[in-house]
């Protein structure tokens, strides 16, 4: 299908303040496609959406990414979003001073260029109209973006940028955390009622929780920065039912983090502290 | 070491005109007075800028200037900035055009330039004049007793209500004449008044020192509200002092544009006198070039149970420095006060520099009080996010300074205002 989009990570390697967390991660993913990448903390799954999404701090050191036959990594932040990408953030910034309205306009209008701008009213029946699919309160469209937001509202709104966006491919990165039933619920409906041929998913997470309400395509295990392991459907069940140290077993793996303080001070298990 | 500078006024031309005005005795002599403490007072001392060294000097010389026959004659920067209705305007020296409601006018409203209000009602003028700000404070209001011309008179008598915005444009498009208004509010118990005034200048050539006081005297459980946004040009140096005097359960609310593109120096303060009283302070300030700006918000209370609240907001450009002071003063006695503010900086080069300078000086226990201040930079995670959304870098950058300024913008009470600051703010960011 001409419409169904391919984003193909390969050999992926990345460092964060000079230490290498990603070292070599590949997977494809097509439009109508979910992934989940799970994996306990440490892993490296943050890393790689910043990393994907061009968060400065995260430095490409090898690899390739490419959506649609385009180099992912020569475009700059901006550019990634308007090829298609779309990051919900585990951490969404707060800005003062810019609505909610506002900054989605601005963010619509970029992508559908100069001259084609949407209506005001066109675009506040859709913003209105996906706001009510999420449950949201409506004043939350002239509320400033995200300052004051509680963690499961930051999420939310989240979902309501990319119901809104309509991107070819979706991160996900811990969505999930800090959300109660009822709110997980919601946003795993806003996720599918997006899922279609023209849209594929990476759902990064590290409970199974989730997906409960999203069911996965493929699942994958992230450890020490790379994808160790990959299934269907019954691998993140397993997870849930066994934990992750049953696959550290199989593959000889002691510590799954990466990149983590090593040479941080412990006080040995044999010493006392002084007495005064 | 004394700062006098070298002052190019003529004392004798001062009191001729005042004379030759008809000015009440009185007025004539506190001309003189100021005239005499001119010679003899410094300028005032500000934190960490040194005024000493800013234009101030060229006040230059009282010219008469011909009534307007329609407001189409002014320079171009200044049309459009009021709409005509309940509009007096000050052009250098004089009062060129006044338009007031005849409805206010039965009210009892008084809304009239300064010398007319003294020929007609010197004595509600004599008690309130020079009154909240002195001549003997420094040398800037000691030149503005002996100089000061146009003006404004508002009066609004007890229990009456003003409705729509009573404004006032001044500008100054003559560099070589004096150009030092005086606008004088009293508020009768229980009144209320909203006054918005603009402040813009067009000089081809020369220096000039705008020199302005405004008292503000909000009787018991009147409400005022101030909006002005000065828009002088690089050829103006902006004196301001902005004072007023509250009582019991009064009101007042400042809502001040910094605009402009020379140096400038404003002092807006409340007394909370009575009990009750409540001051709310918004300032937005623009600096480009190499503009200095020293901006002080002030609040003093005496009354008890008195609230305050001071927001400053201001963005650096260029090699612009901004000195932003927050003086919060609770006097002994003003038992269960509150007095809040805030100051912020952003800064958009690294040639800018921006202080703010929270003060807090309390001598009462019982009392609350709070202050926040902060100088940065645009903040880099807030930029990644918006373009993680696809909205180009300079977009992003700019969503992010309006939005800084947004808060203070979008709490201006008159629609007209809002939507006049944010588009000289634009002015001031472009490029």
């Amino acid at each position: 299908m001409a419409n169904s989009p391919t984003f193909t990570i390969d050999g992926l390697k990345a460092n964060v303040e000079g230490k290498e967390i990603l070292k070599g991660l590949s997977l494809e993913i097509k439009g109508g496609e979910i992934h989940a990448i799970m994996g306990p903390n440490g892993t490296g799954k943050s890393t790689l959406a910043s990393a994907l999404m061009g968060h400065p701090k995260y430095e490409v050191t090898e690899g390739s990414v490419v959506l649609d036959g385009e180099d992912v990594l020569e475009m700059a932040v901006d550019e990634r979003a308007r090829a298609g990408l779309f990051l919900a953030m585990q951490y969404p910034s707060e800005i003062t001073g810019v609505t909610n309205a506002d900054f989605l306009r601005s963010a619509i209008n970029a992508r559908r260029g100069e001259g084609n701008e949407i209506s005001l009213i066109k675009f506040i029946r859709q913003m209105e109209a996906k706001m009510k699919q999420l449950e949201m309160n409506p004043e939350f469209m002239h509320r400033y973006l995200n300052e004051g937001f509680s963690g499961g509202e930051k999420k939310r709104n989240e979902i309501l940028q990319m119901l809104l966006l309509e991107p070819k491919i979706v991160i996900l990165d811990e969505i999930d955390s800090g959300l109660d039933i009822d709110a997980l619920r919601i946003v795993a409906e806003g996720v599918n009622a997006m899922r279609s041929e023209e849209r594929g998913f990476l759902i990064i997470t590290h409970y199974q929780r989730l997906l409960n309400y999203i069911n996965p395509d493929f699942v994958h295990v992230m450890m020490q920065g790379r994808i160790v392991k990959s299934g269907g459907p019954e691998l993140a069940e397993r997870l849930e039912a066994e934990g992750y140290d049953w696959i550290k077993e199989e593959l000889g793996i002691v510590d799954e983090t990466v990149g983590q303080d090593e040479e941080e001070f412990k006080i040995p298990m044999n010493t006392t502290a002084p007495k005064y | 070491m004394s700062t006098q500078t070298t002052l190019s006024i003529d004392s004798n031309a001062v009191i001729e005109l005042s004379r030759s005005k008809q000015e009440p005795e009185w007025m004539t002599s506190l001309r003189t007075e100021g005239l005499k403490l001119a010679e003899s007072l410094e300028l005032p001392k500000l934190e960490k800028t040194r005024i000493d060294r800013w234009s101030v000097s060229s006040y230059g010389t009282y010219k008469a200037q011909a009534p307007l026959a329609s407001l189409d004659e002014l320079p171009e920067v200044a049309r459009g900035l009021a709409s005509p209705n309940n509009l007096i305007v000050q052009r250098n020296s004089s009062i060129v055009h006044k338009q007031v409601a005849e409805e206010l006018k039965q009210q009892g409203v008084i809304f009239t330039d300064l010398e007319t209000a003294l020929q007609e009602h010197a004595d509600l003028v004599q008690p309130y004049f020079m009154k909240a700000v002195e001549a003997n404070e420094n040398q800037v209001t000691a030149i503005h007793a002996a100089l000061w011309n146009g003006g404004i008179f508002l009066y609004v008598p007890k229990n009456v209500r003003v409705e729509v915005p009573l404004q006032a444009l001044f500008v100054t498009d003559d560099a070589e004449a004096s150009f030092a208004p005086h606008v004088l509010i009293v508020a009768e118990p229980f009144s209320s008044v909203t006054y918005v005034d603009n402040f813009v200048s067009s000089h081809t050539g020369g220096q000039l020192v705008q020199n302005g006081i405004v008292e503000v005297f909000v009787k018991p459980g009147a409400k005022v509200q101030y909006a002005s946004v000065h828009n002088l040009g690089e050829s103006v140096t902006d004196l301001t002092y902005r004072r007023a005097i509250l009582e019991n359960d009064g009101a007042v609310q400042w809502v001040v544009g910094e605009l402009n593109y020379g140096n400038t120096m404003s002092d807006t303060t409340s007394i909370l006198k009575g009990n009750g009283s409540d001051s709310d302070a918004k300032v937005i300030c623009v600096g480009t070039d190499e503009q200095k700006l020293n901006l002080t918000t002030r609040a003093v209370h005496w009354g008890k149970a008195s609230t305050s609240d001071m927001i400053t907001r201001a963005v650096m450009r260029d090699g612009a420095t901004a000195i932003i002071n927050g003086i919060t003063k609770i006097e002994k006695g003003a038992t269960g006060c509150n007095g809040q503010q805030t100051e912020k900086v952003l800064m958009l080069s690294p040639k800018a520099r921006g202080d703010a300078n929270p003060i807090l000086l309390i001598d009462e226990d019982d009392v609350k009080a709070g202050h926040a201040a902060s100088v940065g930079q645009v903040n880099a995670e807030q930029v990644h996010y918006l373009m993680s959304r696809g909205i180009p870098k300079e977009v992003a950058q700019r969503l992010i300074i309006y939005g800084f300024l947004a808060p203070v913008v979008s709490e201006i009470p008159i629609k007209a205002i809002e939507e006049q600051l944010q588009g000289l703010v634009e002015r001031k960011l472009g490029q």
